[in-house]
């Protein structure tokens, strides 16, 4: 409601930027977040799906706003009447009770009472109504927003970073939040009261009332400057606060390395550039508002001067009377006075607009790797996987995979191996769908896998990626990932089969203990044997290891892998090592070699030919003594 | 749980920062006194002008002179209100920004034991919202509060001027306005804190999940975050809601009391003045005064609530500022302009800040001496202590018990910053920025100007020549935490890094793990250079990285049980034969763990 007639005003050509822009591009998601200057179809197209945005977010809280809304209006309506009830106390109960009629003196009292009553309560119901319809709002977009990010793909994030979502979701959602809480709030007040001064005034005498109305031309010439700049002010402010943001989350997540590496000092340095910046655009929107809003109260003072002299006038004249004159003098001093809460809801407004246009362009991001829209069901997979003349580049990067064909028959351990950035991760993530092939199609037990729905592909696929992520949470958490409904007994079981259990016993609160923000808490093999037990829970049809055990000592490396023969029996596996020992359990090796596959064949075979295999075994093999 | 501090407790802690701007703000304040004055005195103005002036004097100079009084004051009312921003918005956000930018070099020097405890999300709150909060009270609320106060004594004393017994009546209203003030106070300070906490742990989930994707998206559990985090953000929801709720019933009773005690003004009022003891015109008076008062009262709730979130920010700010730095350099530290590059670990234990007293520390007197430009591999199985042990050189933790030295100078003894020039470490987890390959691998070199043949030498030795072939060389940015690259790129390029430091001694913790034999081998033949005359300690899980050392120490449990070659222990040691050998042969005290492994066996095939 509050913002439809300001969605208009921002609609209007912007007669800023014309001529000799390129074609801009309407969808831009967050392809332009950056940017402060924006051309008018990019301006546009940003503040449309910004208020589509508030639109969706308001309207499945529709009774909420309606009776906050409800409260705000009858609030005032009680606020107004105090007053009211005061004079004509003074004008009518004291006359009435000189005669000895005190009736009308009770009755003003009482209602002063009721309408004291009244107006206290209803706003108190106000500000609470108003704080759920904001909180439900604002819940609404942090899950949508977080939603949306899981979804997006690893394509994305890698571009994006963990610190701009991460300032999406607070300093932005902050500038939202505080529109809702405190702007809202003086719009409609501010807006009731000059409703009903308006009116008086107009009741009053009319003319002063078109003299008030010219009022509305420089301030609406004043609105527009405001609005021009501010929305610029507010977008760099969110552009830098970003920035400040990215810098702020990977010092702190990269702390050992920037200890390390004395980085502390360079990293202020630029740190304190970024808050400078930040303190500058603030100065920049604040002083706009500096000027905004003394600007509205001259207009407002200036026209009330102007409603005395012509006041003043016509009393000379004798077409008004003085006690006339000094209500409409009154009247529209008071009429000017909510001007200043307008422009404090004007300027919250500009500050969230600006942040909706962050936000919104996040949730317009199409994921690049989609969940199909009539999936195939798959209910228990086989583990059967199929490349049909698959590459793959990362984006528009050069090609990593060229075209291949590859059968991977079911419950087949296949081992991985080749030159580090050979591209082995790289076939395992697109196997595992983090990304969707260039060309050709990959499929599972015949199925595509464009056309599984994410829950069946995960449930038969799953990848224990090179980085062993822990979340902060306790160890059985952890484990709990790969099946969230596994029973301890299911937990522990998975940790023995790993090897875990035994150093998991043996910390303070043993598979309780909270590992701390990225698995701190425990050794990077540890980390590894976790994530692992992870993956045994989990108990897919297809399991890929990226070079699962690469941090583990030989001896944990062998329990590992004489859990792991139990665990494949018949299963689809796909082991990525350096150290040539999986191959001891693997059916079949492939060797990758920039992307394409150049030798295949069981370990037997390949060791006792001449190929690039057998050099590589024989130089593991030497390496072991 | 934080300890409780009364308001002005931290409103001391402010204070260093606030003084300088003192001045400025009082200013402020006057500006915006004079902004009330003259909202209060323009309608009194308008009697006078119009009731007097114009009723009597019946000429057109008169309206001229009269609108133009109009038009002066009205124009300072705006001055006064730009005036009030002018005088305090640069200094508010000064102190805003130098409390930003402190805090970061604060976060920056603070242990790495602080950092294991503390999301980036709490602190990320505490860096941007928390002092957003701080200065729009120093530039708004604490100046309007003041106003507020001022102008409400000042109108209670003059309607106590005008009528004492109506005053009275409406004074007494204020007791319990007071009192339930302190409630208040209590309750809304204790929402408010917890509220910006929740915030804070909300933060940090969102950047767990972002940093986890991969790992939700390999077992599709984005559901169960979404979940977790969900719940998060209701119980957030929960707390602003009753925030609402503790402001709402103040201001209830803020705006309800004195408008209670009106009404009985009102009819007190019009008695008395039958009965003579006021005017009518005074009565008239009272009640416009009254009315100012009571308009004021109403914005008393709000400003007493940003107050206290105020408070409560200050309180979060102080938290980290007031954690002490556990690892500083001494006061006069020693120089080593060219060390020799010894180090001796002597008697050194150390156990985790989080250890439970009864449990045995991590590393356990260790004794251990490396020879200047000696390398020394450090052997042991998954959990035993080594790169805990690796981080005590270059002090990212300090030793809780004995020593380490550097040519026989305590490390404690030197500044933080010399220690760190002469010692470089390759961690296990490679943590690269998002910033040029060229920046992450010369992160520890001085800026010089053979930058670029040191970049070329360490990238070489790396054998990471694969930069060449990113689509800008060295100058291509790489992903978040160089997740772009395959895991042995990175590992590659944070060795790099280590090596580009030219550092005395050299400290690698598995160094090589993501690499296949063959670039291992390159690398290998490559370092063997550049180890000759480093002292370098080196984690080690293969024989492979083994044959890089001219010694290996075997470690057990936080205690280094062995030292020698690396044939003198395969001889010697059925411990190191297990730990790096593929034999087989398992020590005796392993029997049990491989009966328990028969054991789960036996009970998987049942
Ligand atoms: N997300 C990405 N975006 C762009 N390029 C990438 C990305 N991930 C990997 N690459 C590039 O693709 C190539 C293959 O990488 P991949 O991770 O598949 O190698 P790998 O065989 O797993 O190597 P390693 O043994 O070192 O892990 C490398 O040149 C790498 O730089
Ligand atoms: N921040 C921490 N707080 C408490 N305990 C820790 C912390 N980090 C590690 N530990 C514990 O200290 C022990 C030694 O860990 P450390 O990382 O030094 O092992 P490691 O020898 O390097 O093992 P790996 O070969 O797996 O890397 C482990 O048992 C681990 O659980
Ligand atoms: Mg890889
Ligand atoms: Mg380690």
């Amino acid at each position: 409601m509050s913002a439809a007639p300001k969605q208009e005003k921002q609609e209007k050509p912007n007669r800023r930027t014309r001529a000799g822009q390129p074609p801009s591009i309407i969808s831009s998601g967050v392809s332009n977040e950056d940017e402060v200057m924006l051309d008018r179809a990019q301006n546009k197209s940003v503040r449309t799906r910004s208020f589509k945005l508030l639109g969706s977010l308001i309207r499945p809280n529709r009774r909420q706003f309606i009776w906050t809304a409800f409260l705000v209006v009858f609030s005032q309506i009680a606020r107004v009447a105090g007053p009211a009830i005061i004079a004509f106390g003074i004008d009518h109960a004291l006359p009435s009770l000189l005669q000895g009629d005190s009736a009308l003196l009770w009755a003003a009292g009482i209602t002063y009472l009721i309408a004291a009553v009244l107006a206290a309560t209803l706003t108190a119901g106000y500000v609470l109504a108003a704080a759920r319809l904001s909180q439900e709002m604002l819940l609404d977009l942090r899950l949508r927003v977080f939603r949306h990010t899981q979804r997006l793909s690893l394509e994305f994030h890698e571009k994006y970073t963990s610190g701009r979502i991460i300032s999406r979701q607070t300093s932005d959602l902050e500038a939202l939040r505080e529109l809702l809480d405190s702007g809202v709030s003086s719009l409609a007040s501010g807006l009731m009261y000059m409703i009903f001064t308006a009116v008086t005034i107009f009741v009053l005498d009319w003319p002063t009332g078109l003299l008030l109305l010219v009022a509305a031309i420089p301030m609406t010439f004043l609105a527009r400057w405001y609005q021009k700049h501010s929305q610029i002010a507010y977008r760099s402010s969110r552009v830098v606060s970003a920035k400040l943001i990215v810098h702020f989350i990977e010092t702190m997540t990269g702390i050992r390395a920037v200890k390390a590496f004395r980085r502390e000092k360079v990293n202020a340095d630029r740190y304190d550039e970024l808050a400078e910046d930040y303190r500058k655009v603030t100065v920049r929107s604040i002083n706009l508002n500096g000027v905004f809003q003394p600007g509205l109260v001259l207009i407002g003072n200036v026209t009330v001067a102007a409603v005395l002299l012509f006041g003043g006038f016509r009393v000379l004249g004798g077409s008004l009377e003085v006690g006339a004159l000094l209500a409409l003098l009154l009247y529209s001093k008071r009429f000017f006075q909510p001007v200043d809460q307008m422009a404090m809801f004007y300027n919250s407004f500009q500050s969230a607009a600006a942040a909706l246009e962050k936000v919104s362009g996040l949730l317009e991001e199409v994921p690049t790797v989609r969940p199909p829209k009539n999936p195939v069901p798959l209910k228990d997979a086989q583990g059967l996987i199929e490349f049909d003349g698959v590459e793959f580049r990362y984006g528009d990067g050069p090609v990593i995979l060229p075209r291949m064909d590859l059968t991977i028959p079911a419950g087949q351990t296949i081992a991985l191996v080749g030159q580090t950035g050979a591209g082995k991760s790289t076939l395992a993530k697109v196997i595992a769908r983090f990304y969707d092939v260039s060309e050709g199609s990959i499929t599972l037990d015949g199925v595509d896998l464009r056309q599984l729905s994410p829950q069946d592909l995960r449930r038969a696929v799953v990848m224990v990626t090179q980085e062993a992520f822990l979340f902060s949470g306790s160890v059985a958490d952890n484990i709990a990932l790969g099946k969230p409904e596994a029973s301890r007994e299911e937990i522990e079981q998975a940790a023995r089969a790993v090897g875990a259990h035994d150093f998991i016993t043996s910390l303070p609160e043993g598979y309780d203990t909270d590992v701390n923000k990225r698995g701190g808490r425990v050794s990077s093999g540890q980390r590894q044997l976790i994530s692992f037990a992870r993956a045994f829970l989990a108990d897919p049809a297809v399991l890929i290891l990226d070079e699962a055990t690469s941090s583990l000592d030989i001896p944990s490396e062998r329990l590992v892998q004489q859990g792991l023969q139990k665990l494949l029996g018949n299963r689809t596996a796909l082991i990525i090592a350096h150290r040539l020992s999986t191959v001891e359990i693997a059916d079949r090796v492939l060797v990758v070699h920039d992307g394409a596959v150049v030798e295949d064949g069981t370990p037997a075979d390949l060791i006792s030919g001449n190929g690039r295999f057998a050099t590589l075994h024989a130089a593991w093999q030497d390496s072991l003594v | 749980m934080p300890t409780q501090t009364t308001l002005w407790e931290s409103l001391r802690r402010l204070y260093p920062h606030l003084k300088p701007i003192i001045p400025r703000l009082v200013l402020g304040l006057f500006a915006a006194l004079g902004a009330s004055v003259m909202v209060l005195a323009i309608p009194q103005v308008f009697r006078v002008l119009v009731n007097d002036a114009l009723a009597e004097g019946q000429a057109s100079s008169t309206v001229w002179i009269a609108s133009g009084i109009v038009l002066v004051l009205g124009v300072l009312e705006a001055v006064f209100v730009a005036l009030r921003r002018f005088f305090v918005i640069n200094p508010a956000t000064t102190v805003e920004t130098n409390l930003r930018t402190s805090f970061y070099r604060h976060l920056q020097n603070l242990a790495v034991a602080f950092h294991d405890r503390w999301g980036s999300g709490q602190l990320l709150s505490r860096a941007m919202s928390d002092l957003n909060l701080m200065r729009r009270w120093m530039a708004f609320g604490a100046i309007m509060l003041v106003v507020d106060a001022i102008t409400l004594t000042a109108g209670v004393a003059i309607m106590f001027f005008m009528s004492w017994p109506l005053a009275l009546i409406f004074l007494t209203a204020a007791v319990p306005v007071m009192i339930y003030g302190f409630r208040f106070r209590t309750s809304y300070s204790r929402v408010s804190r917890k509220s910006q906490d929740q915030a804070g742990d909300l933060a940090t989930t969102v950047e767990e999940s972002v940093h986890g994707i991969r790992v939700l998206k390999a077992f599709g559990r984005s559901r169960e975050a979404l979940d977790a985090f969900s719940d998060q953000a209701e119980e957030l929801r929960e707390t602003e809601i009753h925030k609402a709720k503790s402001l709402a019933t103040f201001s209830l009773i803020v705006t309800l009391l004195p408008e209670l005690a009106l009404g009985a003004s009102l009819v007190t009022g019009i008695l008395l003045a039958v009965n003579g003891d006021v005017t009518i015109g005074g009565l008239v008076a009272f009640f416009a005064t009254a009315g100012v008062v009571a308009g004021r009262v109403e914005f008393i709730g709000p400003l007493l609530a940003m107050t206290f979130t105020a408070k409560t920010a200050i309180d979060r700010h102080y938290e980290v500022m007031e954690s002490e730095n556990t690892i500083t350099g001494p006061p006069d530290p020693r120089t080593l302009p060219d060390p020799h590059g010894e180090v001796t670990f002597d008697d050194v234990s150390f156990r985790y800040p989080d250890a439970k007293d009864t449990s045995t520390s991590v590393i356990d007197g260790v004794n251990l001496t490396l020879r200047a430009g000696e390398t020394m591999a450090l052997v042991g199985v998954t959990g035993c202590g080594k790169s805990t042990l690796l981080q005590l050189v270059p002090r990212l933790y300090d030793v809780t018990g004995g020593a380490i030295r550097i040519d026989g100078i305590d490390l404690r003894e030197f500044s933080l910053e010399e220690l760190r020039r002469h010692v470089a470490v390759a961690f296990e987890d490679t943590t690269l920025f998002s910033n040029s390959v060229r920046e992450n691998v010369l992160m520890g070199v001085d800026a010089q100007d053979d930058d670029d043949a040191i970049l070329t030498e360490a990238l070489d030795v790396a054998q990471a020549h694969f930069v060449y072939s990113l689509p800008e060389g060295v100058d291509t940015l790489i992903g978040e935490e160089g997740l772009s690259l395959s895991g042995g790129q990175r590992q590659r390029l944070a060795l790099a890094r280590a090596i580009a430091a030219k550092p005395r001694v050299l400290v690698l913790d598995d160094p090589l793990s993501a690499l296949d034999v063959r670039t291992e081998e390159l690398v290998e033949e490559r370092l063997r250079e550049v180890l000759a005359d480093t002292t370098t300690l080196i984690v080690a899980h293969r024989p492979s990285t083994v044959a890089l050392a001219d010694r290996v120490a075997l470690m057990e449990n936080g205690r280094i049980s062995e030292v020698g070659t690396h044939t003198e222990l395969l001889a010697r040691s059925d411990h190191y034969r297990y730990v790096i050998a593929s034999l087989t042969e398992e020590p005796v005290d392993l029997d049990s763990e491989l009966e328990e492994l028969e054991h789960n066996d036996q009970e998987a095939r049942a």
